[in-house]
């Protein structure tokens, strides 16, 4: 444990960014935690006497067409954003690493029909297939769900399928069938457990794609609908001011969703020199 | 030293692509079949009566057993039928070939744009390692794949078109004063070339600049972190240091083995490229209003209207297996290695 820490010190040390990003984590978990208590204002609350106006100490990011205040906004959102961010990764994750452990351990035709799923999938441009799918099952936040952990899938899929193959020939686990443990046994109890940190990284390194999927089929008209305060969508709202010169509606929420990609990417990036240094480009 | 014939290669290649293509069809086709509700009634229409229903969905062969539906599907794709869209009462496969030359034309000149950009940018990092460069490279390479494109669009648009005003008007592929070039092959750039007219030229690169640009911010990120890596290994491998060892300069060990070499891996990420670029083209035609197969399925979506929606994920797909294919060849031609297997 003591050289886990040693370890880590030293690639804060030697990659500042990281600690940056940890910072920055925090930062937005607390927003999504209590975001929608420390907003200044009602994110709903139109009041068309201060609609369109431009930053200022009242409203610190101005307003939009409606009078709504946009910090209020971005704030209230980010629970939104995380919370159809981190379950579609957490239903992937799940179904991904089941899948593929199960894959790589046994082998054989269950590894080939789990293999062809996932080529499947990646047959697709992944967010056209998103698309295709929200269309086709309604237009729902559910559906987004759904269609952000479809596209995820393969690649857990396929990170828990390499390692369970390398690990099935381990002699750790041959000491373990030894000692008479069972394939679910040991599949549960040696295989999945050791599996779980090259895992961690691919699910870093995806929490900021399936954000910024996420965001992109809100800002196509999928998924969440107005007045519902979501940066994708107030990225949508904005656009059409842009031209205009009203650069505000639109920047905020979206620099708050650059922010939430760039900590993610950069906390994956972290966490791989962390617990696979090899990997690293 | 004869160079093997590659078509050996193809062919394989070739083969090895249709397990992709039959699954793109079966999972398109489910996706027509899982629409929300009854789709005779909804293709019927709001105030269809029961009977009118029953006859659309005796149209639509709905009627029939699955197995059946799919050899209908299969057949109507291999007429090239899509069926048609309610909103334009157009034919959807017509409407798609129209304007897949527009969205290629981004995407490919996003992609180039990328790669003149990139690539150098990836090289420079690998070879000043750990300099003030690399550590540079790396942060902007994670800031734009960070970046949601239609953001980058939207700030581009609000810097270039309102404050500095170099850009045209974000509308489409030519302002509305302009007419198109006599269409060959579609892209703007190339027929107006064809054409010789030097005006138009400008006038199409000036309104493709600003999207594509907003394509390639997003696509550089891996391509300049592949060719690092890829130099990297490149760089540290025996045969650099045997090119080293035997006195030649510096530009040729880096650029006339190293990179060559280095080319092969980032050629095999182009793959996964494109699935990024296919993706982020829909929410940058979008944003620009450029006239392609992504808006066209946008407009569509929001009415609900899904035949055009099925048979542009078809398209894309279809699209994105040939290119994966075209990767491949690319790849056994470049790699001595592949032909001689």
């Amino acid at each position: 444990m003591n050289a886990m820490f040693k370890h880590a010190r030293y690639v804060l040390q030697e990659n500042p960014l990281t600690l940056f990003a940890f910072g920055l984590f925090f930062f937005l978990v607390l927003l999504a935690a209590f975001g929608q208590v420390l907003a200044p204002y009602d994110p709903l609350a139109s009041d068309t006497a201060v609609a369109l106006q431009a930053p200022s100490l009242a409203h610190w990011f101005g307003t939009d067409q409606l009078g709504r205040d946009i910090l209020s906004r971005v704030m209230t959102a980010t629970r939104l954003d995380f919370a159809i961010a981190l379950s579609a990764v957490a239903l992937s994750f799940i179904i991904g690493s089941v899948l593929g452990c199960g894959a790589g351990f046994f082998g054989g035709g269950f590894e080939r029909a789990v293999g062809r799923t996932a080529d499947t999938i990646m047959a697709f441009p992944l967010f056209v297939l998103a698309m295709g799918i929200v269309a086709a099952l309604g237009n729902s936040v559910a559906n987004i769900v759904l269609a952000t952990a479809v596209i995820n899938l393969p690649f857990y899929i396929r990170v828990a399928r390499t390692e369970a193959s390398v690990l099935r020939n381990a002699e750790f686990i041959e000491a373990a069938r030894l000692a008479g443990g069972g394939n679910a046994r040991i599949l549960a109890l040696h295989i999945y457990p050791n599996i779980l940190p090259p895992m961690m990284v691919q699910i870093s390194l995806n929490m900021g794609w399936a954000i910024l999927n996420a965001a992109g089929l809100s800002f196509i008209g999928l998924g969440v609908r107005p007045p519902t305060p979501e940066w994708g969508i107030m990225v949508a709202e904005g656009a059409s001011y842009i031209i205009t010169g009203e650069w505000w509606i639109a920047l905020f929420p979206g620099a708050a969703l650059m922010l939430a990609v760039f900590c993610f990417n950069l906390l994956g990036d972290g966490l791989r020199d962390l617990i696979d240094p090899r990997r690293r480009t | 030293m004869a160079r093997k014939p590659v078509w050996g290669t193809i062919f394989r290649r070739l083969l090895g692509a249709l397990p992709s293509l039959a699954g793109v069809v079966v999972v398109t086709f489910i996706l027509t079949r899982a629409l929300p509700g009854d789709p005779a009634a909804f293709f019927a229409g709001a105030a269809a009566t029961p009977e009118a229903v029953e006859e659309v969905r005796k149209q639509l062969g709905l009627d029939k057993n699955l197995a059946q539906q799919f050899l209908r599907y299969l057949s109507e794709l291999a007429h090239g039928d899509l069926g048609q869209s309610l909103t334009t009462g157009q034919p959807v496969s017509t409407e798609l070939v129209n304007r897949l030359p527009a969205s290629l034309e981004l995407t490919l000149f996003g992609l180039l744009l990328a790669a003149v950009v990139a690539i150098p940018l990836g090289v420079l990092a690998a070879t000043r390692r750990d300099s003030w460069i690399d550590h540079v490279s790396r942060l902007i390479t994670t800031a734009g794949v960070s970046l949601p494109v239609f953001f980058t669009g939207l700030l581009l648009i609000y810097i270039f078109y309102f404050k500095l005003g170099w850009a045209p008007s974000p509308m489409g592929r030519l302002d509305p004063y302009a007419s198109a070039p006599a269409t060959v092959t579609g892209f703007f750039i190339i027929d107006s070339l064809l054409a010789r007219d030097l005006g138009l030229l400008t006038a199409s690169l000036k309104q493709l600049l600003l999207p594509a640009i907003t394509m390639a911010i997003f696509v550089m990120a891996p391509l300049a972190r592949m060719t690092r890596a890829a130099m990297l290994t490149a760089l540290s491998s025996d045969y650099t240091r045997t090119t080293r060892a035997m006195g030649l300069s510096r530009y040729t060990v880096v650029y006339r083995y190293a990179l060559r070499n280095a080319l092969l891996p980032v050629v095999t990420t182009l793959g996964m490229v494109f699935s990024f670029m296919l993706g982020a083209n829909v929410l940058v035609e979008k944003v620009f209003s450029w006239p392609g197969i992504g808006a066209y399925a946008i407009e569509a979506l929001v009415a609900s209207d899904y035949a055009p929606v099925q048979g542009f994920v078809l398209t894309m797909a279809i699209l994105y297996v040939l290119l994966n294919l075209v990767i491949d060849v690319l790849y056994s031609i470049i790699d001595p290695r592949m032909a001689a297997q």
